[in-house]
């Protein structure tokens, strides 16, 4: 069928939804991150980035350097006494409705380092939706969890937050 | 008086007055940045757009590094020494190793020297392209991060491929290797090696002669030798001021004095200047890789002490002395004779030192990082001093500090 016929015939159509559903898929697959990287989990956070595996194919890729622009932080690795605070006012100037994934062993539990420098758990200071283990996670770890996440935003409707 | 001025960033009037007839500002630059290559935090007074005074201030990424490998064994401090030089893990490895069997006075096999040479290489080129690839996004070319990263990946699959893990390996280790490579990995070492040098002239296509490229870093962040000699720089920061200083030459380890290459140096002390030094430094890696690959020895490549490397699994099954060692390494690990060593080698970033003292336990007393990325942030000022703030951008760049590396 050609692009003209397809046009006729569909454009007699109606399509009936949910208005829930409708911007649950179209947040779900426009989830802007934040460009936030802190440490190792960073640098596989760029490599889902580049075109390898190109996170370009889940509409994420455009990454926000300011926190006002972004849908989503990525907390990438390990998360100090120090930056907590900054972490959270970042969060807090994101706009509703937000979301975060936990990248890696360090910002889900401080990991290896269970001592006076670090958080231990980035959930402490913000809430998590998605954690990802490994230390640091592949790229394709930080897919699954965007995946996992993007499954949630559609199921969540117009309210994500109660 | 402070002002919010969005995105976090205040602007402060310092009362000063300016060479432009205007007051002196300050602002703070970061830890959130995009173009700080991690978590670093400028404060930076400002005449107009120049800047006239900038303090860089760290701990942001501050993990305890040093701290928990003295309440690890060992074998087991490995694993952070992986986690402060996050671009570098293999090398970080190597000090270390390097410090621990200095103190414990073996010699790895030959064959094993050779090993973690490929390795430090490979780990040399990755950083270097994480380098070039965040360094032209910042300045402008943003499709060095896509034809950079595509062979830091390959080199991820071979560390993948030779130890099990992408970016921490822990492939190196106190009495020799993890484990011999496997023959898939020589294939894929030779396939990089044989590609690498044509991708890199890939690279100087895009950039070496790019006028915007050259504007943005001739003359941009000037370093005389003697400043980057007192502010303690090393690495491609020192050699790019014209200074001959590698420690692969000077204070060859790991049977780098076997290898034929050349230390790169420049005479231009500019943010160019420090371009062509990696450059040039990717293109010997590769030489090295070649040399190495070629002359690989053949042999163990571990110490064939129980004491302080487990027997081989085989023995277990026939031998009760092979358990008991098994058991009492795995148990409470191996002991390593009273004293303090420093050992040095050279990163992708510079001087990458380990200091280990031992007090004849099971654990390390002390373990401190001579981290090159600390040192090379101090000649900041002096580079930043009365350029444009967005100069300030490649001046960060060229430094290429790993924050990781500078608050451990």
């Amino acid at each position: 069928m050609g692009l003209e016929a397809l046009a006729e015939s569909l454009g007699q159509n109606v399509l009936t939804t949910t208005l829930g559903k409708l911007i649950g898929w179209g947040r779900g697959n426009s989830v802007w991150p934040l460009q936030f990287g802190l440490a190792c989990c960073a640098i596989e956070m760029i490599h889902t980035a580049t075109a390898g595996v190109d996170i370009a194919r889940f509409g994420s890729e455009a990454m926000r350097a300011s926190p006002r622009q972004a849908d989503m932080m990525i907390v990438s690795r390990r998360v100090s006494q120090k930056m907590a605070p900054i972490l959270r006012t970042i969060y807090d100037q994101m706009p509703e409705p937000k979301w975060v994934i936990s990248m890696g062993a360090c910002a889900s539990t401080g990991g290896v380092f269970n001592n006076y420098a670090l958080l231990q758990g980035v959930d402490k200071i913000v809430p998590v939706d998605v954690y990802v283990p490994g230390c640091p996670p592949r790229p394709e770890d930080l897919l699954n969890a965007l995946m996992i996440l993007q499954e949630r935003i559609k199921a969540q409707g117009i309210t994500p937050r109660q | 008086m402070s002002t919010e001025v969005g995105q976090g960033m205040t602007v402060t009037k310092t009362g000063e007055q300016g060479a432009f007839g205007g007051e002196l500002l300050t602002i703070n630059f970061g830890p959130h940045h995009p173009s700080t290559h991690g978590v670093l935090r400028l404060i930076v007074d400002l005449d107009g757009e120049q800047v006239r005074r900038l303090k860089p201030v760290i701990g942001y990424l501050h993990t305890g590094i040093e701290k928990q490998a003295e309440a690890l064994r060992w074998q087991q401090a490995v694993v952070v020494t992986d986690r402060h030089d996050y671009l570098s893990p293999p090398i970080n490895n190597l000090a270390y190793a390097l410090a621990v069997e200095k103190l414990l006075g073996v010699d790895v096999p030959p064959r094993a020297k050779a090993l973690r040479v490929i390795m430090s290489e490979l780990t040399r080129l990755a950083s270097h392209l994480v380098w070039l690839g965040t360094s032209g996004i910042e300045l402008g070319a943003s499709t060095m991060l896509m034809y950079c990263f595509r062979e830091r990946d390959t080199i991820l699959d071979m560390n993948e491929e030779i130890s099990g893990f992408r970016m921490h390996t822990s492939y190196i280790r106190p009495g020799g290797v993890m484990a011999d490579a496997t023959p898939r990995f020589f294939e894929m070492l030779d396939r990089f090696v044989r590609t690498m040098p044509s991708n890199i002239d890939e690279y100087e296509s895009l950039l070496t002669m790019n006028p915007i490229f050259r504007t943005r870093t001739i003359g941009i962040g000037r370093l005389s030798a003697e400043d980057a000699k007192v502010l303690g720089a090393t690495g491609p920061m020192l050699r790019g001021s014209g200074v001959e200083w590698d420690l692969r030459k000077a204070m060859p380890y790991s049977g780098y004095e076997n290898y034929d290459f050349e230390i790169a140096t420049s005479d231009l002390c500019d943010c160019y200047g420090r371009y062509l030094v990696r450059i040039k430094e990717m293109r010997e890696a590769v030489k090295i890789l070649r040399q190495a690959m070629d002359q690989l020895p053949d042999g163990p490549v571990n110490i064939d002490d129980r004491k302080v490397l487990p027997p081989p699994r085989e023995e277990l099954e026939t031998s009760m002395e092979a358990v008991i060692h098994h058991f009492k390494l795995f148990t409470e690990g191996y002991t390593v004779p009273p004293g303090d060593v420093y050992v040095a080698v050279e990163s992708g970033r510079g001087e990458n030192g380990c200091y280990v003292v031992s007090d004849g336990t099971h654990k390390p007393r002390r373990v401190k990082f001579r981290a090159a990325s600390f040192a090379n942030l101090q000649p900041l000022e002096q580079m930043a001093m009365n350029h444009m703030v967005a100069d300030m951008v490649a001046i960060i760049g060229t430094a290429d500090a790993v924050l990781g590396d500078v608050d451990r």
